[in-house]
């Protein structure tokens, strides 16, 4: 699978766009890292990918052809989504809640072929303990592994994830952005997630997009991207990155750069 | 896999013995009359009436099929229809609140039906009980056609629905108080009798016409199901499944007040069954939509029979209005529930 950025743009005012001249191509299985500050328009960019939102210029491109003009269906089937929080008012079961993630079509029934996929992904997520639970019943760290569960049931060529580790503590952010790092080796996946946390970033990503400006600021491994110049520019902090195990560390001393 | 399946057996083992429940029901009702009919001569009765005429006892088959069968059978449809229409339209808007007035069917539907009982108006050269039904048809799809034009201005929430319903149903209370200030004893007597809800003017024909939106409406929301299991996860989960959450969400709103204004024009407004039926179920089977609405169609029809039962019985020979026995039979039994459920089902 091919996702081609090309001049992207979005803006809810025309006058005041967001971002402007997005270009970058996801091609290659790989886990991709989009770091920036907030209200830099993270979300906004794969939102424009997966027709969240619709562009206000330039195009996406999936294989060549522009989403625009592809039915959310179409572009559903090769895409896979994790929202940065789930809605729960009507829980389902957590079988229930990942078959969901299937279930697009006006077939009454439960087919045997959806409910093997459903355990293959709780095996994958190592929770088929949780598998009759309600979704309401779980824990923030169970909740977003069934979460992740439903948005990689399809095994699509491509899976966005907004922040999807924002509400877990350090051990769960450890272990869902590690399972999702080896997804596209595994799965032969690319999986793009929005991340605050840098050195979890730094550790498993591999590549980093540095969105700051109204624009992609860096592009590239942890190492070339997470650089004391580049977290003085855009998050306007003051942090020495050191090396360790050929990854950079962030280590923030405190001192936040006077505007 | 086996627990899950299990678990789908147990669903569908609650929704028959909700149709049984029904059955039974339908029979104990029949029995309650003047004439002395007793409950397997109900069954026989009807049985004969479809497969064996020669061997009809004329008398049972007047008093079940002329007197008792058509107000059960419209408890029984408008119950029906109601459970349906509460437990998609609190999916669709992802509100438990939400039931199928919520888009000010039943202000625009009182509106009419004042304007027809209040002023006497005729609709369309229909005169009497026919031109109630039909001022209060209309007028009940006006709310939801306004917060279809409101939707179709502007992509909205599920939340900017529900609010542009309060708001078309406070402006629709308040034109049916103006009118009402105005009104002789008589006629209020009148309005206020429809407003409280009544299946005792029901005949074959209604129950005719109420029956093919609630087969259609049903048999198509049974069909989405699974795209309503999808809407309440959320409009961008949606959205990232290949679903327009907007376009369904008028869709789902044209159907659903459809088949309430075919209820509440016939039998007035009965309040409590479409939001709890489908609580009361949900306690049982959980939130997934492919079994929830067939369930809260048996379900919604055997309590509404059992409230009009009740009604008919309890203060015999005065009959109450249903829609008063919906509220005190539902209200304690859902509190009880509440209390009582093991699982927190929303």
């Amino acid at each position: 699978m091919k996702v081609e950025l090309k001049d992207l743009e979005f803006g809810y005012d025309p006058k005041k766009p967001i971002f402007t001249g997005v270009n970058y191509t996801f091609e290659e299985p790989e886990f991709i890292c989009i770091l920036g500050p907030n209200g830099v328009g993270k979300s906004t960019l794969v939102h424009c990918i997966n027709k969240i939102l619709k562009s206000t210029g330039g195009a996406v491109l999936i294989d060549g052809k522009d989403n625009k003009e592809m039915k959310l269906k179409e572009l559903a089937a090769n895409m896979g989504y994790v929202p940065a929080s789930s809605e729960d008012n009507f829980p389902l079961t957590v079988v229930d809640t990942i078959m969901v993630g299937l279930q697009n079509d006006a077939k009454f029934g439960t087919k045997k072929e959806d409910l093997e996929k459903v355990y293959d992904v709780l095996n994958l997520m190592s929770i088929e303990h949780l598998a009759m639970r309600n979704f309401n019943e779980l824990s923030a760290g169970q909740h977003q592994k069934v979460v992740l569960a439903r948005g990689l049931v399809r095994m699509p060529n491509m899976v966005i994830l907004d922040e999807p580790t924002s509400n877990l503590d350090v051990r769960h952010q450890l272990e869902v952005t590690r399972i999702l790092s080896e997804l596209p080796k595994q799965k032969n996946m690319i999986i793009i997630m929005i991340s605050h946390d840098i050195n979890i970033t730094a550790k498993y990503a591999d590549k980093v997009i540095m969105l700051y400006g109204g624009s992609i600021y860096a592009v590239g491994t942890p190492k070339e991207v997470i650089t004391k110049d580049n977290l003085r520019t855009v998050y306007g902090v003051d942090a020495d990155v050191i090396e360790i195990n050929d990854r950079p560390h962030v280590i923030l001393n405190g001192a936040i750069r006077e505007e | 896999m086996a627990e899950y399946q299990r678990y789908t057996r147990r669903k569908l083992l609650f929704i028959v013995a909700c149709v049984v429940a029904m059955v039974l029901v339908i029979g104990y009702a029949a029995t309650i009359g003047s004439s002395n009919i007793s409950f397997m001569e109900v069954y026989k009765t009807i049985f004969n009436h479809f497969f064996n005429p020669d061997a009809v006892d004329p008398d049972a088959d007047w008093a079940i099929f002329t007197i008792r069968l058509p107000r059960i059978m419209a408890g029984l449809i408008a119950g029906m229809t109601l459970g349906v229409a509460g437990a998609a339209m609190q999916s669709m808007m992802k509100n438990p609140l939400a039931d199928p007035y919520t888009t000010g069917i039943s202000s625009g539907a009182s509106f009419g039906a004042t304007l027809a009982l209040g002023l006497g108006l005729s609709f369309a050269g229909f005169g009497g009980s026919m031109s109630l039904v039909l001022f209060a048809f209309v007028f009940s799809l006006i709310p939801a056609a306004v917060i279809i034009l409101v939707s179709s201005l502007r992509a909205t929430s599920a939340a900017t629905m529900i609010l542009a319903g309060i708001a078309v149903m406070y402006l629709f209370n308040a034109c049916t108080t103006l009118i009402k200030l105005g009104l002789s004893d008589a006629s209020l007597a009148s309005v206020f009798n429809w407003s409280v809800g009544d299946l005792s003017a029901v005949t074959w024909n209604d129950c005719g016409i109420m029956v093919c939106f609630t087969i259609v409406g049903t048999v198509t929301l049974m069909l989405m199901s699974k795209k309503l299991n999808i809407l309440i996860t959320g409009d961008k989960n949606a959205t990232a499944l290949g679903l327009d959450a907007h376009k369904l969400r008028i869709v789902l709103l044209i159907l659903i007040s459809l088949m309430a204004a075919s209820v509440v024009c016939f039998t007035g407004i009965i309040g409590f069954i479409g939001l709890v039926s489908p609580h009361i179920v949900r306690m049982f089977l959980g939130s997934d939509n492919r079994y929830l609405i067939p369930a809260a169609a048996v379900f919604g029809g055997v309590l509404l029979m059992v409230s009009d039962l009740i009604a008919r019985v309890i203060l015999a020979p005065t009959f109450l209005p249903v829609g008063v026995i919906t509220s005190f039979i539902g209200g304690p039994i859902f509190l009880y529930l509440l209390i009582k459920q093991r699982r927190s089902a929303w």
